[in-house]
């Protein structure tokens, strides 16, 4: 396949929209949870703080919202680009 | 009717339904047997990934393994999870535009070699194998206890249970019997769950119910669920639940879950057998979404069982005197059966004293009061959420119901690998590379057979099992995160990469990470083999094998990057096959295939 000069274009709004993606991955379950829970331990959930919450319940529910934002978000991007099925 | 009859019933009806769907979706012709799949609704393949995934470690140990470990053990929960974010936006949606049948096929074309192929089926081999002793020792668990049988017998029995579903059942229809088996054990798992947050917290939803205050009428009425988690723990000696021992530790053994999740092969293929690639994507999330309900609900699960425990061996608080022998529930009777459980009364004092033994302070305050040591001497994880109902007081319907719900969890992800397995040594390494003539009947015949071989040395391991299920299970995770998942992702996201790389840095990212294993854990999980104790003290910068997968991962990354630069780069086609997987137009035409 001749390379379309839009598929670079395509192929790039993809890496940055993987990269902001997992940017939030990293920073609710290595941050938050676990390296960044003293910085946040001020904040108290339920007899307990904040990076605990976000242990067991809070990252789930944000890796639950990154996939499906990334899902929509990117097969809007499909179609900007002409790249759909 | 006593306990026995009932599980036997529940179990058996549920049994009949997976066989009854099995037998409907069967119905279809040959060709089904293959293009059925990407026909497959998001949805529905969302939950059948679902109950795929979610085994026997998921169900029946992971809360237990919170539990008695408290906040580090949410590396479970967050790594086997937030795997799927990696799976949808680095793997998924490329590999189902690349629209093949197994793992090690892409890799056999996308580096153009069969070596790499080879190479993708014995990294496929060792973390399926692994992956099943996890789900073999569970299931042993789950039979033991509602046949009232000893574990060895339950493993036995589970085998032979999983080897007749396994070849009856087959691939047809299968994904219709995991729907139907994700339904029995989300039900069997939240069920017990919201009974018990309703008791305890009265809130009916489990997850907000572990951040909720305790109710009236119980021991630490008024105050948060765990501040009095934490208050009885910390009078026993033992560690708080809510407090990390070692942050980079469990960062690390999370990346290596994560990781892990994203390489294993039996969830990828899931991925193509949708109709789209835009299907692809959603599909991970439905996936995610179904998987959520459980993974919400298992640290409620975790920590609610660990307080009825305290709670019951110590009725009248820890000031007070621990449980009376004659007074144990009778569910300490019927998990002894198994050997899982065992008290025993040191000080012959007619009281069973549940504390921390080793916790210095605590020993000061077992002198004083009499004790001489703590007579809870066994307590396997691995009961804990089968055990939860009994715990809890709940119905007898509820406890057949989990029991129904630990052997579908462990049935349908045992299948998976085991098909997994002897696809990849009949299609992958027989048909396609040692003897391309071989008949129809004869490929069949192999598949078989390589799936006999598994179970017999998944049970033989599974007597001695290097961990609780969900321990052997994470090594294999690490396994999938040094060997599968970088060679995947490298070929989707880097052109130059090539054969001599990948297949270098398969074995390089998969022979650092099994030596680090069977280093500490024995020489291929054998027992007694091990050339180092398995204590921290001995772990290379402090690293437990379970959390090297990341470690292995990096291996093959820097191998594979070192040995590409050194060599010629990929042919002109494949870099075209690179930029064609990139692009989702087009993907239905893969359906053909």
């Amino acid at each position: 396949m001749a390379e379309q000069p839009n598929n670079n274009a395509y192929w790039s709004a993809n890496i940055r929209l993987v990269t902001y993606c997992l940017v939030i991955w990293a920073l609710v379950s290595y941050g938050f949870a676990i390296l960044l829970r003293p910085m946040l331990s001020g904040i108290s959930v339920g007899g307990t703080d904040l990076g605990f919450w976000f242990a067991q319940q809070g990252s789930i529910l944000v890796f639950l919202v990154l996939i499906f934002f990334y899902a929509w978000r990117m097969n809007k991007i499909d179609r900007e680009h002409g790249v759909d099925e | 009717m006593d306990q026995t009859t009932l599980n036997i019933i529940v179990v058996g009806l549920s049994f009949a339904l997976y066989f009854g769907i099995a037998i409907w979706a069967r119905a279809g012709s040959t060709s089904e047997f293959y293009a059925a799949g990407r026909g497959v609704n998001p949805v529905v393949n969302g939950m059948a990934t679902a109950a795929d995934w979610m085994s026997a470690a998921s169900f029946i140990s992971m809360a237990g393994l919170i539990a008695f470990v408290g906040y580090n053990n949410s590396s479970f929960l967050m790594g086997w999870t937030g795997g799927y974010v990696l799976m949808a936006l680095l793997l998924a949606p490329y590999l189902r535009k690349f629209g093949k049948f197994t793992v090690p096929e892409f890799i056999g074309d996308r580096y153009y070699s069969t070596t790499a192929r080879i190479v993708a089926v014995v990294c496929l081999i060792v973390i399926s194998i692994t992956y099943v002793i996890g789900q073999m020792s569970g299931a042993g668990v789950a039979f033991a206890r509602f046949l009232e049988v000893d574990r060895d017998l339950g493993l036995y029995i589970a085998a032979g249970v999983v080897l007749v579903y396994a070849v009856l059942g087959g691939m047809k229809g299968i994904t219709y019997t995991q729907v139907a088996q994700y339904c029995v054990l989300i039900v069997a798992y939240t069920i017990p769950a919201i009974f018990i947050s309703l008791q305890l917290t009265g809130n009916p939803i489990p997850g907000l119910g572990l951040f909720s205050n305790m109710s009236e009428g119980t021991a630490g009425a008024g105050q948060p669920l765990l501040v009095t988690l934490d208050g009885l723990l910390t009078d026993l000696g033992f560690n708080q639940y809510t407090e990390g021992t070692s942050p980079v530790n469990m960062a690390l053994f999370t990346l290596s879950l994560m990781i892990g999740t994203a390489g294993l092969p039996h969830v990828i293929i899931r991925f193509f057998t949708v109709p789209k690639v835009a299907d692809a994507r959603w599909s991970a999330g439905w996936a995610l979404v179904f998987i959520a309900l459980l993974y919400l609900t298992a640290p409620a699960v975790g920590a609610m069982a660990r307080l009825n425990i305290m709670t019951t061996m110590w009725p009248q608080g820890v000031e007070g005197e621990a449980v009376a022998q004659e007074d144990l529930p009778d569910w300490f009777e019927t998990w002894s059966v198994t050997g899982l459980l065992a008290v025993e009364d040191k000080n012959g004092d007619g009281r069973i004293q549940y504390y921390n033994e080793n916790s210095e302070e605590m020993q000061a305050l077992a002198a004083e009061r009499g004790w001489e040591g703590n007579e809870l001497v066994t307590f396997n994880r691995d009961i804990l959420v089968l055990a939860n109902p009994e715990i809890a007081q709940l119905p007898g319907w509820v406890i057949a119901l989990i029991a129904a719900g630990g052997i579908a969890a462990a049935l349908s992800t045992a299948a998976g690998l085991l098909l997994a397995i002897s696809s990849a040594i009949s299609h992958d390494l027989i048909k396609s590379t040692l003897n391309p003539n071989i008949s129809e009947k004869g490929e069949l015949l192999a598949a078989r057979i390589s799936m006999i071989g598994a179970i017999a040395v998944a049970t033989w391991l599974g007597l001695n099992p290097p961990g609780f299920a969900a321990q052997t299970v994470a090594l294999a995770f690490g396994l999938a995160a040094a060997s599968l998942f970088p060679t995947l992702m490298m070929g989707i996201f880097s052109k130059r990469m090539n054969s001599a790389g990948a297949t270098w840095g398969m074995l390089a990212g998969l022979l650092t990470t099994c030596l680090y294993l069977f280093t500490y854990l024995g020489w291929f999980f054998i027992p007694g083999t091990n050339m180092l104790e398995n204590t921290a003290s001995n772990y290379l910068f402090g690293i437990p094998p379970a959390s090297f997968g990341p470690i292995g991962a990096v291996a093959n990354f820097a191998v594979a990057y070192i040995v590409s630069k050194m060599t010629a780069e990929p042919p002109q086609e494949i870099q075209e096959l690179v930029e064609s997987i990139r692009v989702p137009r087009g993907a239905g035409a893969a359906t053909g295939h």
